[in-house]
Formats: C-alpha cells, sequence, structure tokens
C-alpha cells in the first residue's frame, strides 16, 4: 500500500464520520415522525374498511383511468348473482310457462268460437296497427333467443353444436341482439300510441277477471271492448317492461352512460330478470294468439276476423264498431270494415 | 400438480413499473391493453404500498362462471385461460373480475370492444404449444418451455413472485417473520378465499 492510498482512505473515512455527524440526529427526527413498517398500507385494513361495491383504488401510471382499481371484491357477488339468481329465474320462468301452457292445452284444449265461423268479418286492426305489431315482435323472438342463449346457450348449443358453431351463432347473436333492440323500441312506442287509449283498466275488466276471462269454462264470454282485461295485462306488461329492458339495453351498449361497473352490474341484472319475466308472458300471448284460440290469429295476420269470434270474445267493441258504422251509413261502403267471408 | 398463484410483497415493490414492460414486450402486446400493472395505494403518504397487479388466476373463477360461451377453461397448474376464437367480446368477465384484467381492443360502446385479452400467465392459448398462432393470439408460452412469468422473474426486488402457491406462500411468510411486517398477500382473499396467515 502506498501512502498515497493511505492518505485517501484516510480521508473517506473522515468524510464519512463527518457526515454520519450531522446526519444522525436528523434521520432520527425523520425516525420519530414516520415509520413506514408500521404505518404501511395493509390488505386487511382496506378491505376491512370497504363497503358496498366499494373498491381498493389507487393511483396508475398508464394513461387508463379505469385500471387504477386494484380489487373489487363485489364483481364476484354480480358474478354469482349472474349465474344464480338470474339464470334460476330465466329457467323457471320459461320452462315453468311452457309447462303450463302444455296442462292447459291438455286439459282446456283449443278453444273453438263456440257459435261456430261465421260468413262475415270485421276489420279489427288495420295495416298499420299490424305493422307496430309485427315490428315488435320479431325483434322481440330474435332478442329472446339470442338473449337466451346467453343464458343457457352454454349449456343447451355447446354441447349439442361443438365450439365452433356456437361461437359462430353467439357472435352473430350478439350483435342481431345490440341492433334489433332499437327495432324493438320503434315497435313498442308506435304500439303504445295506437293502443294506450284502449288499454285504461276500466269497470269492465273486473267483471272479465271475475269470470277468469272465459278461459277456463267452455261457453262462458264475459263482454269486453276492443281489448279484454288480459290483453290490457299484456300492454301494460310489454310496456313497462318494454320500457325497463330498452333502458337498462341502452346503459349496457353505452357502458360510461351506466354510472360505473356497479351501475352497469345493477342494469345488467334488471335486464336479465325482466327480459326472464316478459319472454314468459310473451309466450302465453304466442299461444293465445295462435294454437290456443280459433280465429285469434287473424287479427294480426289479415287485421280481419270472425263476426262470431269478436262478438264473443269483445262483444262491446263490436257493439261500438257497427253502431259507428250505422251513423256513417253510405260512407262506409268506401271503407269496409264488413264484408262476407270468401 | 403445482397450483401456480402470483403473489406480490407490496413492502418490496418500488413502483419501476418493469413487469408491466416486460410483460407488453414479451408478448408484443398491443396499444392500450395492459395486462398487467402496478397501482399505488395512499400515493404520496406515509406507508404508500405499490402493488403489481394482472389476472390472479383465481379458485373458481368468476369470469370462467359469467361467459356466455364458455372460453375460459383452468390448466392442469391451475392457470385460467380462455380462447379469443370462441370470445364474443361480451365484456361480462371485466364486470366479474375482481382484478381489472380482462382487457379489450376497443372501448365498448355497441359492444365492439373485440375479442378479451388478459395474463395468460405466460402460458399461451388453446392452440398447440409455441406456435406462430398461438404467440399472435396470447403471447409466448414460456410456462410450456419450462420458465416462469416473465413478470416475476425479472422482478429487480423479487417482490412479484410467481409458481406454486404453497412455495411462494412459504417464501412470503418467512420475509414477513425476517424483517417484522408485511402489507399483506394482496388480492389472495379475492382470488383464492384465503390469504397468507404469517
Amino acid at each position: 500500500m502506498t501512502i498515497h492510498t493511505k492518505m485517501a482512505r484516510l480521508v473517506a473515512v473522515l468524510a464519512l464520520g463527518l457526515f454520519a455527524l450531522f446526519a444522525q440526529p436528523q434521520a432520527a427526527q425523520a425516525q420519530d415522525i414516520v415509520n413506514p413498517t408500521a404505518q404501511s398500507v395493509t390488505e386487511d385494513a382496506l378491505l376491512g374498511a370497504l363497503s358496498g361495491d366499494a373498491q381498493v383504488q389507487g393511483r396508475v401510471t398508464i394513461p387508463d383511468d379505469l385500471s387504477s382499481g386494484l380489487i373489487k371484491p363485489g364483481n364476484r357477488n354480480w358474478a354469482d348473482t349472474h349465474g344464480g339468481p338470474v339464470r334460476t329465474t330465466t329457467l323457471i320462468a320459461v320452462v315453468g310457462m311452457l309447462a303450463v301452457l302444455v296442462a292447459f292445452y291438455l286439459i282446456r284444449g283449443k278453444i273453438r268460437i263456440d257459435s261456430g265461423p261465421s260468413s262475415e268479418r270485421i276489420l279489427r286492426f288495420t295495416s298499420m296497427e299490424r305493422f307496430a305489431h309485427w315490428l315488435m315482435a320479431v325483434s322481440f323472438i330474435v332478442l329472446a333467443i339470442t338473449g337466451l342463449n346467453l343464458v343457457f346457450g352454454r349449456a343447451v348449443i355447446l354441447p349439442l353444436f361443438g365450439e365452433g358453431v356456437f361461437g359462430t351463432l353467439s357472435a352473430w347473436g350478439k350483435v342481431a341482439h345490440n341492433y334489433m333492440g332499437f327495432a324493438f323500441m320503434l315497435g313498442l312506442l308506435l304500439s303504445f300510441l295506437y293502443w294506450v287509449v284502449h288499454n285504461i283498466p276500466d269497470k269492465v275488466d273486473l267483471k272479465w277477471l271475475s269470470q277468469g276471462g272465459g278461459l277456463f269454462v267452455k261457453g262462458v264470454h264475459p263482454p269486453a271492448k276492443k281489448f279484454n282485461a288480459g290483453q290490457k295485462g299484456i300492454f301494460w306488461s310489454v310496456t313497462i317492461g318494454g320500457a325497463a329492458l330498452s333502458f337498462t339495453g341502452v346503459m349496457l351498449l353505452f357502458p360510461e352512460m351506466a354510472g360505473g361497473e356497479a351501475g352497469w352490474q345493477l342494469y345488467q341484472v334488471i335486464h336479465g330478470i325482466v327480459a326472464a319475466v316478459l319472454t314468459a308472458i310473451v309466450i302465453a300471448h304466442i299461444y293465445i294468439g295462435s294454437v290456443g284460440m280459433e280465429g285469434a290469429y287473424d287479427a294480426m295476420g289479415s287485421g280481419e276476423v270472425d263476426l262470431n269470434w269478436a262478438k264473443e270474445h269483445h262483444s262491446l267493441w263490436v257493439d261500438e264498431v257497427q253502431s259507428k258504422q250505422s251513423q256513417d251509413g253510405g260512407e262506409a261502403g268506401s271503407r269496409p270494415t264488413t264484408q262476407p267471408a270468401e | 400438480m403445482p397450483r401456480m398463484k402470483f403473489l406480490c410483497d407490496a413492502d418490496r415493490c418500488i413502483e419501476c413499473n418493469a413487469c408491466v414492460t416486460a410483460c407488453k414486450n414479451e408478448h408484443e402486446v398491443p396499444w392500450g391493453i395492459n395486462r398487467r400493472r402496478v397501482v399505488t395505494i395512499n400515493d404520496g403518504l406515509p406507508g404508500e404500498r405499490s402493488v403489481s397487479m394482472a389476472c390472479m388466476h383465481c379458485t373458481d373463477a368468476p369470469c370462467a362462471a359469467v361467459c356466455p360461451v364458455d372460453c375460459f377453461y383452468t390448466t392442469d397448474d391451475a392457470v385460467v385461460l380462455h380462447s379469443k376464437d370462441t370470445c364474443i367480446g361480451c365484456g361480462y368477465c371485466f364486470y366479474a373480475c375482481p382484478f381489472g384484467a380482462p382487457q379489450y381492443p376497443r372501448v365498448g360502446n355497441f359492444g365492439t370492444r373485440g375479442k378479451m385479452d388478459k395474463c395468460t400467465y405466460c402460458a399461451g392459448g388453446p392452440e398447440a404449444d409455441m406456435t406462430e398462432a398461438e404467440y399472435v393470439k396470447y403471447g409466448a408460452n414460456r410456462l410450456a418451455e419450462g420458465k416462469l412469468p416473465l413478470c416475476a422473474e425479472m422482478c429487480s426486488t423479487k417482490a412479484l413472485l410467481a409458481g406454486d402457491g404453497d412455495i411462494i406462500a412459504d417464501i412470503y411468510r418467512e420475509r414477513v417473520v425476517t424483517r417484522g411486517y408485511g402489507s399483506g398477500a394482496w388480492g389472495w382473499r379475492s382470488a383464492y378465499g384465503e390469504t397468507v396467515s404469517v
């Protein structure tokens, strides 16, 4: 070791000692104020302080604020709800309704026109009314099937057709569901405007309901206007349920509007449950409008129904139409609402 | 078979974001997608801690439970992977995940998010191991090469641990006992329904 290196060492040691002399009190002072060990945030404390749908939040340096949430334990609750109660409700509603209808058909059979088909027909729904109905109906059926696919597809379609077919079907189904929603909303709005005046509940409905609508006993036909209480029930179910589905559906399509993840999750659960209940109601509606009742389909098919069918199911409405016709007198000829069947 | 887990020792993490960068580079993850991120809690306050977070490869993964097309699967190593061929980009997994792991190429209006992307634990996807097709969709398959995830392997302070859950829990427990403190095994409660008790 040369004298030069010895000197260098001595200087270094002295410098260190000098530094320690000044630095030590400062460090001790700082330690009194901040103890990073004792004061560190712990996961347990943060999770324990969380309430409801809150999340452990921090700061990130990447330009994506959404990623600053570290742990969101509540998301598992939504996952459990979606995979549990929502799925179960849908299953019970849809399968239960199908079972009820099959039982009804087996016991009651097809509801016939008791007085037999007549030779006259009467216009029940104009082409615009039918357009509104079918716009809503076709879009609803597509929405219901693609929606049910999201709930049960993986249990039913996937094992039957395999991953490739199911994946492609579901991808197209998602696109259809996202865009058909707007056709449904238009149909819903038109139907509401056309029919709301005929769907205000009144005293006639009470009588209709007290007789079970004549659905369960042959030969019983409580009076009804353009829409009986059952149809009013369908109308308001579709109107209110459809409005709820439309609103929540738009929220799901535009997640930024849904008010964070908790908001989106709430809308998704509402959307699922309302859709399940409305689907069940609409299945019953489809049944009674097709195989369940003779002559009912014509109302939305050609728009013209059998006069005897109309007298049995909508007696007050027939009176109304016929008295209006006789008042109009000769003018009715240019707008034939009653004409012989072919 | 090992049960693969991540454990971030927040008392060691220095928020250098090297794990984030390594992940993006290793898998050539596109712009806007971050399979891993570092979140700083109590930023600027005494006791501030940073946690590196990605998919935790949960037990009973909620993403798999809500996926309408059932595109998730769990490997023998308990790594949660998914098929981008089946994914329809509905976004359900994002809302089910407690860790914000699922990422999408685009903002989600009108359900146009695109196929979901997330941390694969460097284990690729359903395609054949270490093929070009697998790399393009899911990135490198280090597990098939006998290597652990790159984020944990290159962590300079060894804050981020990857490997069999029991082994990394033991390492963490030993550290806590030795130094006398630990802020917890972040995310373990939500992911695995248990935490590392010391």
